[in-house]
């Protein structure tokens, strides 16, 4: 007894080597570049501490509640309407035979890149009071009274427009993914069709439809640009207000803290559900789906269900053609677009230098340490995920103005904040690419005879280079749209296609704001739109096989 | 040619990242030049470690390492893989998924001029039959070539040793097959130490000229696959290596009796009253005899031979493989001979010698049917 204690305890002193092909230098720079993604977090945390008694009045006041209580509530009708509408075209571009049904997802996933004050200078400059519908009526039945656009029907409408695709993808994702065997199992215990669509089908989407769910939630909470246009005053614009008006931060503070936990809940729940949606997908081989035959009342049902996605893309482009045709036409002078298109796209190529460069050794130390350390860096890179850009942009606001006065208001900040906003999304693509490569590739490389300088170029960077080119692509566009950040943060004067655009909308002049609007489309819309074929295309080709 | 050994693990010792728990433990083993040795054992044994720790992938925590001579790995230095010149063959093959098959063979050559490069790649294409396959890339190969290709890549550099780690276990049973004979003939030509990793026994015991048994973070034997499958040096080994049998036998003076037929034991110390012999299915033969001492409880048909299970008179029950002309009908009486010579004898859990059957067939004689 006391022989095996002995032994026992023997192995315990001795300490474990780590093994040869993983790094420290790495993972240190991993944790630096983890850490400065939740800076605005530990500034808000410390603001709102130094407040102490103030801030918790403003919390306490009814008003706050008030504040929560409208952002839960909208976020909540749009995570209800975007899975609505999301459900029906996810069936019918996966499982019916609509014809030319791959290029229709293609474009019904497209209203994605649109951003969502875009989407809201369209509603408005559609349906608002001297906007398109109202002059066209003006002409045509004289003075008529349109419903308020403003407030939270506009924003509403406009988020689930924006945010639909996220459920859409989600559900398409796993329709696809979904074994038919499932179902055939079903039929083989004598279910009919209805009992096997509630039975099987709808309970294996479950986790799709709520992690779609839970990601248009977390937009609309988020979101900045469009409720401020649709002048819905949420807990995020509130947060707005408080930072540009009020002399008191610390409160204003305690409210970005109060959005913040909420969000990075939704983050987090997220996070959760996605991963069930992996524990129920197929490995290995699957056969295609038989699809669908339409009967009538399937065609009135695809006419129902295309609505949405037309008023989602149709809308933000009618518009903008309508106001610059308009514009042309009464030989309204527009203001130049040239520099703010240029702006937009050399910021936007820096930012996406500058954010995978950061997100790679971040990615490579998830992937490939050890558990713990991926553990203690994914927590961070979930709370950036989760953090509102508007309350990123006005806590480095804060924070460069405090203790960095020179850097206020500069190109570097400009980067910076970026960065930090797309840090974890880059992190996400880059580690789908590495999660799927061999370590043994490595092992191999190294016992024949290469140096671990020589394994990373000949070996890792050219299969990492896809991935990369991905990552690059995806910040890049999403910051060509980003709007708070660049508004917050550009030194003055410094315009660019999103800011040209709140600023034209902000004083409603439709027919400015047109032509970058168009702009923008065309830089966000298009690139995804050939990913998009590109990959069905790819998905077609495996298809045969 | 012989001599010192060209691998050495002399008390090594490898603990998990958690520190829990080692994966080897006190390990030692010798590999001699131009030998195949088979590391067998069960999943989670610490055969791959073994492997790893060779090729440099792991750094043991104790003990040393040598490969031709040099100290590779002991408390103070520890040479990275590339500079051990080892191959390693990877249980999924681990190819590079963006060089083709040619490409990839190339890989550890490029310390080599073009013109060498060319020559020895084209070496191996032909010698693993892969020319035709030269510009595809590895997710255009099946699994077989696939194969091919690791082990050719491996090879390119003229390594000291070769490890390769579970190499069939990603085939279909017929490919298995093949690939097992092809890597005979190849390793036979090319003349290389070869350390191979497996958990399946019949891969062992028809590749290697010595088995390693491996388990629970250790090797407990060494021997040639003769020795390790008929005389293991444990009960749990001989488990390991095929279905066993264990038949009781007792101890009169320098006679034992079992149900096998009378034997004495060899190399034995301290006799003990009562040891079991291990015999295995296909030693067993049976014939019909109305006085036989079994009985055939059970028959199972299963393509090139029968399954017998008889009990015996001992009241233990036999597995037995009977060839075709073999027929017999549960509830017959049966007599049981052995054809070997020598069976390994055990008391407990160990091996204490081996039982030199006596008169090699037992006959059923009236001094027998007396004795009962």
């Amino acid at each position: 007894m006391t022989v095996r204690l002995d032994l026992a305890s023997r192995e315990r002193v001795r300490r474990p080597r780590r093994s040869v092909t993983t790094m420290q230098a790495h993972d240190l720079l991993a944790l630096v570049i983890v850490l400065l993604a939740v800076i605005p977090v530990l500034y808000l945390v410390w603001r709102a501490a130094e407040g102490g008694e103030r801030t918790l009045t403003t919390l306490m006041h009814p008003r706050t509640g008030q504040l929560l209580l409208r952002s839960v509530g909208l976020a909540a009708a749009v995570a209800g309407t975007s899975v609505v509408v999301a459900l029906p075209l996810a069936f019918l571009t996966e499982r019916v035979a609509v014809p030319g049904r791959r290029w229709i997802g293609v474009l019904v996933a497209l209203p994605l890149a649109v951003p969502s004050y875009l989407t809201a200078y369209a509603v408005v400059a559609a349906f608002g009071p001297r906007g398109a519908l109202a002059s066209l009526l003006d002409r045509w039945v004289g003075s008529f009274r349109l419903p308020e656009v403003y407030g939270f029907f506009g924003a509403w409408l406009t988020l689930t427009l924006v945010t639909y695709p996220y459920s859409y993808l989600a559900v398409r994702a796993a329709l696809r993914g979904l074994d038919p065997a499932f179902e055939e199992v079903a039929r083989t215990l004598g279910t009919g069709r209805w009992i096997r669509f509630w039975r099987v089908t709808v309970p294996l989407l479950g986790p799709a439809v709520m992690s779609g769910m839970l990601l248009a939630a977390l937009y609309t909470l988020s979101d900045f640009g469009a409720i401020a246009i649709l002048r819905y005053p949420t807990l995020t614009y509130s947060v707005y207000n408080q930072y540009r008006l009020s002399f008191d931060r610390s409160a204003a503070a305690g409210l970005a803290l109060l959005l913040v936990s909420v969000a990075v809940m939704l983050a987090l729940a997220a996070r959760e559900w996605q991963r069930r949606v992996a524990f129920y997908r197929t490995v290995g081989v699957r056969r295609p789906q038989a699809a669908l035959r339409l009967r009538w009342w399937g065609w009135l049902l695809v006419l129902a269900s295309s609505v949405f996605p037309t008023l989602a893309l149709g809308l933000p482009v009618g518009m903008a053609l309508y106001w610059f045709a308009r514009a042309r036409a009464i030989g309204e002078v527009l203001p130049s677009v040239g520099e703010p298109l240029v702006n937009t796209l050399w910021v936007g190529l820096l930012a996406g230098a500058v954010t995978v460069a950061a997100a790679f050794p971040v990615s490579r130390s998830v992937v490939r340490g050890r558990r713990r350390l991926a553990t203690m860096l994914d927590v961070p890179l979930w709370i950036a995920y989760g953090l509102p850009g508007i309350v990123l942009a006005l806590a480095l606001v804060s924070v460069s103005v405090r203790f960095a006065p020179w850097l206020y208001q500069t190109i570097p900040l400009l980067i910076f904040g970026y960065t930090l906003r797309f840090l974890s999304e880059a992190v996400g693509t880059l580690r789908g690419t590495l999660v799927q490569q061999n370590p043994r590739l490595e092992e191999a490389a190294r016992t024949l005879g290469m140096r671990p300088w020589q394994v990373w170029v000949k070996v890792q960077l050219p299969l990492t280079v896809p991935g990369l080119v991905n990552a690059y692509a995806a910040v890049f566009l999403t910051t060509v749209k980003e709007l708070p950040v660049t508004l917050l943060l550009s030194p003055i004067d410094f315009r660019t296609l999103s800011t040209t655009v709140w600023n034209a909308t902000a004083d409603a002049f439709w027919s400015h704001a047109a032509l970058p609007a168009l702009l923008l489309l065309g830089v966000g819309v298009a690139p995804m739109g050939l990913l998009g074929w590109w990959q069905e295309r790819a998905e077609g080709r495996s298809g045969i096989q | 040619m012989s001599g010192a050994p060209l691998v050495r693990l002399a008390g090594v010792w490898k603990w998990y990242a958690d520190g829990a728990r080692p994966a080897v433990r006190d390990l030692w083993l010798e590999v001699t030049r131009h030998e195949l040795l088979a590391i067998l054992g069960p999943s989670g044994c610490g055969k791959t470690t073994t492997l790893r720790l060779i090729a440099g992938l792991e750094r043991p925590d104790e003990g040393v390492i040598e490969i031709g001579g040099c100290i590779v790995a002991d408390g103070h230095r520890f040479l990275p893989p590339e500079e051990r010149g080892v191959g390693l063959v990877f249980q999924d093959y681990a190819l590079f998924p963006h060089l083709t098959v040619e490409e990839n063979i190339a890989f550890g050559l490029w310390r080599l001029s073009r013109g060498e490069r060319k020559r020895r790649v084209d070496e191996l294409l032909s010698l693993l039959w892969l020319e035709e396959y030269r510009s595809r890339y590895p997710h255009q190969l099946s699994g077989g070539q696939q194969q091919r290709v690791a082990i050719a890549r491996a090879l390119a550099p003229y390594p000291a040793v070769l490890l390769l780690d579970e190499p069939f276990a990603n085939l279909d049973a017929e490919l298995r097959h093949r690939m097992r004979e092809e890597l005979r003939r190849l390793l036979r030509e090319v003349g290389v130490t070869v350390v191979l990793v497996t958990h399946d026994r019949d891969e062992a015991l028809a590749l290697a000229d010595r088995v390693a048994v491996m388990l629970d973070g250790t090797i407990v034997q060494v021997d040639s696959p003769e020795r390790v499958y008929h005389e293991p040096r444990t009960r749990e080994i001989a488990k390991l290596l095929g279905q066993a049998n264990f038949v009781p036998a007792r101890i009169w003076g320098s006679v034992g009796r079992s149900d096998l037929g009378a034997f004495a034991l060899d190399g034995v110390s301290t006799v003990p009253k009562e040891i079991e012999l291990l015999i295995r299915p296909r030693d067993v033969i049976l014939e019909p005899h109305p006085q036989g001492i079994a009985v055939v409880v059970d028959r199972r048909f299963v393509g090139a031979e029968t399954i017998y299970r008889v009990r015996l008179r001992c009241g233990i029950t036999v597995e037995t493989s009977q060839p075709p002309s073999v027929d017999l009908a549960i509830g017959e009486r049966v007599e049981v001979r052995c054809n070997r010579g020598r069976l390994a004898a055990f008391v407990g859990s160990d091996r204490i010698g081996l039982a030199e059957l006596l008169d090699g067939v037992r006959h059923v004689s009236a001094e027998h049917s007396a004795m009962d």
